[in-house]
């Protein structure tokens, strides 16, 4: 096999070719680096941190003894927000420049036990807070469709990293949308489990009950083999779902029979028309394969995105009082500590992590708390409660993941409202603790990815991932035409 | 509702920031917009909701027991300061014996 191929196969065939000995683990990890997927590092700055050595390093601990491992030899992009051994974990943040953390999350540890090796950390909005990666410090992410576009965020560095070739996997975070909607944007599937599914130890913590670790992939197949790979119970992290996980090894199973929730009043206004088509589009081949369509009303996300900035940036308050300049971290000024603790967190946090802090400590605070912080978590329950009632009716829901398709850099970094307002869609899952997934739908006429979101009850990661497979195949043309079957119908550099 | 900027920098000393003066107004206007869509939430029915801090209908968390945990070395290891097998910060207690 040549090596010049490795990086466009799918994760289970690299995977393959490294068990029978058709290339060596340092080919599979090295060939995202040494292919076309270099020269387009320079321009969409999808990576923070990477290192060769630490790369031959993971290679040559799987040389030894590939057989059985489901990854051996399979690069991954990993967020900032992971803690790896081998490489610093920033957040993408000052505040924590070059920390290096003393263990493996046990999402990483798992991915190292499947035989994949981590080949970058990626860029994303300092601290997961965004909707864009243009909050990181280390400068903002470009779409690979389109270089003056985002790439969605806040796990944008790794969508953007596997819609261009750099690994065939990713993982990420998703608080409110943080991989969903990356995913979207950048063309690739994007899949957020159920809550305690995947463990958070070693994930950065934003918001802990919304925070959830995520997976990209531009396959179903390989998404169902990571999920296989990381899912399941961690006693190191106490809001693990006790209990093996959904098996998902029936990803190809098909949808015949399966009935899907068609929320039609959410798009009725405010979603782009193009957005729309795309939501036609997923449902004409979900009912081509068999499913069958529900058509059903669901209550606009408005109170659940209120609800969302209230409850996310109350635990976030909480959460990054950590960072005070004493046990890790950067640490700036003199005098007292406690003017050492707001010195350090004036400089180190950006501007956006400033707002949220101050959002939460607000809401929080004495006087406000039941008015804000209490109603939100009210708020949750019924979000929760318009879910499952739905998921009576369906196995399913089909709709938008974003409003609109990928917007341009700098449209909405003025307007915090607005950016969060991108969030409409994804958050609802959060604040319910139910799966979604993200699953491209073709492109816009403007050549800009489109996307539908499926969301499902708890553990219903098994049916999403047959239903993206529906969606999958019959767009399959659209899909790998203009990004991976061949260079030259990569989409186009501007 | 409207913050005005005062209570911007009240709420930055407790979340152990510092603001600068040319930027209190910015934030409040920020902060207020927010919490002017946040009143969405008084029009919603809330009837027999009660409130939800994890995922509701998630499994309850794992018993709460002690483990081993890092090293000292290990947890010192990145701190801006340590020493002795502490973390070092500046004085704090004023006229102490040693």
């Amino acid at each position: 096999m040549s090596a010049g191929g490795l990086w466009r196969l799918p994760a289970r065939a690299l995977a393959e070719a490294v068990r029978s000995g058709r290339c060596t683990p340092l080919e599979a990890v090295s060939s995202g680096w040494e292919g076309p997927a270099a020269a387009w590092e320079r321009d969409v700055h999808a990576v923070a941190h990477a290192d060769p050595e630490a790369r031959a390093a993971g290679a040559a601990a799987v040389a030894g003894h590939p057989e059985g491992r489901p990854l051996a030899g399979v690069p991954v992009v990993v967020k900032d927000n992971l803690c790896t051994l081998d490489l610093p974990t920033t957040c993408c943040s000052r505040l924590l420049a070059g920390y290096h953390a003393p263990y493996d999350a046990t999402v990483v540890s798992r991915l190292r036990a499947a035989g994949a090796v981590v080949v970058a950390k990626s860029n994303m909005d300092e601290f997961a807070m965004g909707s864009s990666t243009e909050r990181s410090c280390y400068g903002p992410t470009r779409n690979p469709w389109d270089l003056e576009r985002v790439p969605g965020g806040s796990s944008g560095g790794s969508a953007a990293a596997v819609a261009y070739g750099l690994a065939p996997l990713a993982l990420g975070s998703d608080t409110g949308g943080s991989v969903r909607q990356p995913a979207a944007f950048c063309g690739v599937l994007g899949l957020k489990p159920t809550y305690g599914r995947m463990s958070r130890y070693g994930l950065v913590a934003f918001a802990s009950s919304l925070d959830q670790v995520g997976l990209f992939a531009r396959h179903v197949g390989d998404l169902a083999v990571a999920y296989a790979a990381l899912a399941g119970p961690d006693p190191r992290d106490a809001t693990s779902r006790p209990g093996p996980a959904p098996d998902v090894g029936g990803w190809d199973a098909g949808v015949e029979g399966l009935a899907f929730g068609w929320p039609a009043n959410l798009w009725r206004e405010g979603v782009d028309a193009e957005v729309v088509e795309g939501l036609e589009e997923a449902a004409a081949r979900l009912e081509r394969a068999g499913a069958r369509r529900v058509p059903l009303e669901m209550p606009s996300g408005e109170a659940a995105l209120a609800a969302y900035y209230l409850v996310a940036t109350a635990e976030a308050s909480s959460n990054l009082a950590r960072f005070d300049g004493v046990r890790y971290g950067a640490r700036a000024g003199d005098g007292d500590v406690r003017a050492l603790q707001a010195r350090t967190r004036s400089e180190g946090f950006g501007e956006e992590v400033q707002r949220r802090i101050l959002l939460g400590t607000y809401a929080l605070s004495k006087g406000y708390y039941d008015e804000y912080y209490l109603t939100a978590q009210r708020a949750r329950t019924r979000v929760r409660r318009e879910h499952e009632a739905a998921f009576a009716r369906c196995d399913f829901l089909l709709g938008p993941v974003a409003p609109t398709p990928p917007f341009r850099l700098g449209e909405k970094l003025e307007d915090p409202l607005a950016m969060y307002l991108s969030d409409l869609f994804t958050l609802g899952a959060n604040l319910a603790g139910i799966p979604g997934l993200s699953v491209p739908v073709g492109t816009t006429r403007a050549g800009l990815p489109r996307a539908a979101q499926l969301l499902g009850p708890d553990d219903a990661e098994p049916v999403l991932l047959r239903a993206a497979r529906a969606v999958e195949v019959g767009g399959e043309r659209a899909r790998l035409g203009r990004t991976h079957e061949t260079e030259a119908a990569w989409p186009s550099k501007r | 509702m409207a913050i005005p900027p005062e209570e911007v920098r009240r709420v930055a000393a407790l979340a152990r920031l510092e603001i600068p003066e040319d930027r209190l107004g910015r934030l409040a206007r920020e902060l207020s917009a927010v919490l002017e869509y946040a009143a969405v939430l008084r029009r919603l029915d809330l009837a027999g909701c009660e409130p939800s801090a994890f995922a509701p209908g998630g499994a309850p968390p794992r018993a709460d027991e002690p483990a081993g945990g890092l090293a000292r070395e290990d947890a010192l290891a990145m701190a801006p300061e340590a020493g002795e097998g502490f973390f070092l910060v500046p004085p704090f207690v004023e006229d102490l014996e040693p």
